[in-house]
């Protein structure tokens, strides 16, 4: 057992993990406003990567523009797709509404594939490129900086959703709507911001993951492991979403390590098998109770 | 022309086909799909075939999904496990084809049921999610183990019948196109027995229906059995009709566009999930032959698959916000347009 060598994997598993933790917090924020299980939050963060790679890249705009024009488009996008697709399915069954999110990633998908084309691209390097160290074990450098970037952002949301009025009133809508109705919050407009954010925010992790692993339209396949990320935390817990992108991203790593690439999504598959029948509702999420 | 229906007993109201005209329209249906092969060129027979049997795999993701209320998006990979049993019956025991499918549809029966264990604590969004889970372990299984050809995966010899080996779309046709009728007629009269209606109950309240002595796992297990025996028999005939089975073979890309199938048909009604296989199958084919009719449609071949992408997403979204009840809801308002038609429009 070589104890440096896991050290180090663990280290980037963990860092990994704060991207995982970073777009299910894009997920539970709509999940939590909406009750809508978004399946395309891949391919929103996929949008936004190559949202960022059209302002960087092809148009050369200079890293602070390229960014917020970036995520703003994507911020666009979200709203575009509360109003169109998913306000109208309002008090439909759940089900109805995580189908519409999956005919919307074929469609973000097929629209990326028509404009940029289906082949691999690179997004422009930002980050420092100074290898990490951590003790003996080796960082590398955009994983580190991701994690980072990650989790300040993770911690600006935390403090929105603490401090500010749009914030509090997301918490409102998210714990009883009717309630929060009758103190004169606006819920069809909190709704629309918890996409909006949502949206934003996965830009923000789409473009870090980009600038990782490079940026193709089937990056979407993060998304499934965002899904389980959020069905081991639980889906309405922001905690859990944190928790639980930590967990998988040591997992995968460790998986990916010991038994092979292949092995990565099977390890993950089966701990949300395992935390399913352990706790079905996942490690922090509200057990709903139910009566006839 | 008939206006409305009279129904007197129980019985009648029951039947499986309920007026003389409806049965008329299904001799007549019938004997279209035995002249089709003479007339049809291969293409269409081709087409017939690959509809046929993704009718049959639609249609038992109908009876787990629009009967049961139990979402799955593992449907794939239950094609997968009878494909599979198929291939090495076939290639290496060389048992009959109809025994060879007959088992694949029971293992992927197995294979269903153990899934299908969590459905009583899991459900909902929950179970889909799980369900994702079955089909990536499924796949790796595929890819991974032993006697299944690895990511080369497996050829499969033709079936052959008294000799005459059944390799092409002609012949297949006979053998694909009576078995999914065979089992499209028992998925219809499952829902007059005991155990369908169960089914139903389970979907409309789960609990109610435990309340009124249903033994839910029981049931949700038979519904995922069901279901994936459907799934494993057209698997099977998937692998008689391609002739080669890799683990790429049934992505979870699959498993959606059977879910987007039954949506765009019809939950919860035999004939939606006939019309939505049908529909889904032959949509990519349309689009091939609009792009052809485009004048110097090869500059366009690249946009192909992008823009079928983009239309399967937008079927299933369209459908869901503007039609929910699906074509077979189209079907019914059209019947009625003409069933009242002098009277009222």
């Amino acid at each position: 057992m070589d104890w440096a060598y896991l050290f180090e994997i663990s280290l980037t598993g963990i860092a990994s993990g704060g991207l995982y933790a970073l777009a299910a917090l894009a997920f539970v924020m709509v999940y939590k406003a909406t009750r809508v299980v978004n399946i395309a939050i891949g391919e929103m963060l996929m949008v936004g990567a190559y949202l960022f790679f059209t302002f960087s890249s092809m148009m050369a705009l200079p890293l602070w523009m390229a960014v917020p024009a970036a995520v703003l488009g994507t911020g666009l996008l979200g709203a575009v797709i509360e109003r169109t697709m998913i306000r109208p399915l309002l008090g439909e069954p759940p089900i109805s509404v995580f189908m519409v999110t999956v005919g919307l990633a074929s469609v973000l998908v097929g629209l990326v594939e028509m404009i940029w084309s289906a082949d691999q691209r690179r997004l422009p390097d930002f980050m420092p490129t100074q290898p990490i160290m951590v003790g003996d074990a080796f960082l590398a450098p955009k994983v580190f900086w991701g994690a980072v970037i990650a989790v300040v952002f993770i911690a600006a949301v935390l403090l929105v959703f603490r401090f500010w009025r749009g914030g509090v009133a997301l918490r409102a809508t998210a714990s009883d709507q009717a309630a929060a109705y009758s103190v004169g919050i606006n819920v069809p407009r909190v709704f629309s911001l918890s996409w909006v954010a949502s949206a934003m925010l996965a830009a923000i992790s789409g473009i870090i993951v980009g600038s990782i692993g490079g940026i193709s339209s089937s990056m979407g396949v993060f998304g499934l492991s965002v899904l389980v990320v959020v069905i081991v935390g639980g889906l309405d817990s922001v905690l859990g979403a944190l928790i639980g992108g930590l967990c998988i991203g040591l997992v995968e790593a460790l998986a990916g390590a010991y038994l092979g690439g292949e092995y990565k999504l099977l390890a993950t598959f089966i701990v949300l098998v395992g935390i399913l029948m352990v706790r079905p509702y996942g490690l922090f999420g509200t057990h709903e109770i139910e009566r006839l | 022309m008939r206006i409305g229906t009279l129904k007197e007993t129980y019985i009648a109201d029951a039947a499986l086909f309920d007026s003389r005209t409806q049965k008329a329209w299904l001799a007549v249906a019938a004997a279209l799909l035995v002249l089709f092969p003479f007339m049809a060129s291969d293409y269409w027979l081709y087409l017939a075939c690959l509809v046929s049997i993704n009718v049959a795999s639609a249609t038992g993701l109908n009876i787990l999904t629009g009967y049961t209320g139990l979402v799955s998006l593992g449907q794939a990979a239950f094609m997968g496990l009878g494909a599979y049993t198929v291939a090495i019956l076939q290639a290496k025991v060389g048992t009959p084809f109809l025994l060879n499918i007959l088992a694949g549809g029971v293992v992927a029966m197995l294979g269903g049921i153990v899934v299908g264990v969590p459905s009583l604590r899991v459900k909902g969004l929950y179970l889909a999610i799980a369900t994702i889970a079955a089909s990536f372990i499924a796949h790796f299984l595929f890819a991974n183990l032993q006697f299944t050809g690895g990511t080369g995966g497996l050829s499969v010899p033709p079936a052959s019948l008294f000799g005459v080996p059944l390799d092409t779309s002609f012949r297949l046709y006979w053998l694909i196109v009576p078995v999914t009728i065979l089992m499209l007629l028992g998925a219809a009269n499952l829902f007059r027995t005991r155990i369908g209606r169960a089914f139903i109950a389970i979907r409309d309240r789960d609990i109610s229906a435990e309340v009124l002595g249903i033994p839910l796992l029981r049931y949700k297990l038979l519904s995922f059995g069901l279901s994936s025996f459907y799934a494993g028999v057209a698997g099977g005939l998937w692998a008689y009709f391609f002739r080669v089975v890799t683990p790429e073979s049934f992505p979870l890309l699959m498993s959606i566009f059977f879910l987007a199938a039954i949506i765009v048909g019809g939950m919860g009604s035999i004939l939606g999930g006939i019309l939505g296989a049908v529909f889904m199958t032959m949509v990519p084919e349309l689009l091939k032959l609009v792009f052809d009719l485009l004048p110097n449609s090869t500059e366009y071949t690249v946009f192909l698959s992008p823009v079928r992408t983009i239309i399967f997403g937008l079927l299933i979204i369209g459908f869901l916000v503007f039609e929910p009840h699906g074509l077979a809801e189209v079907w019914r308002r059209i019947r009625r347009f003409f069933h009242l038609w002098p009277f009222r429009n």
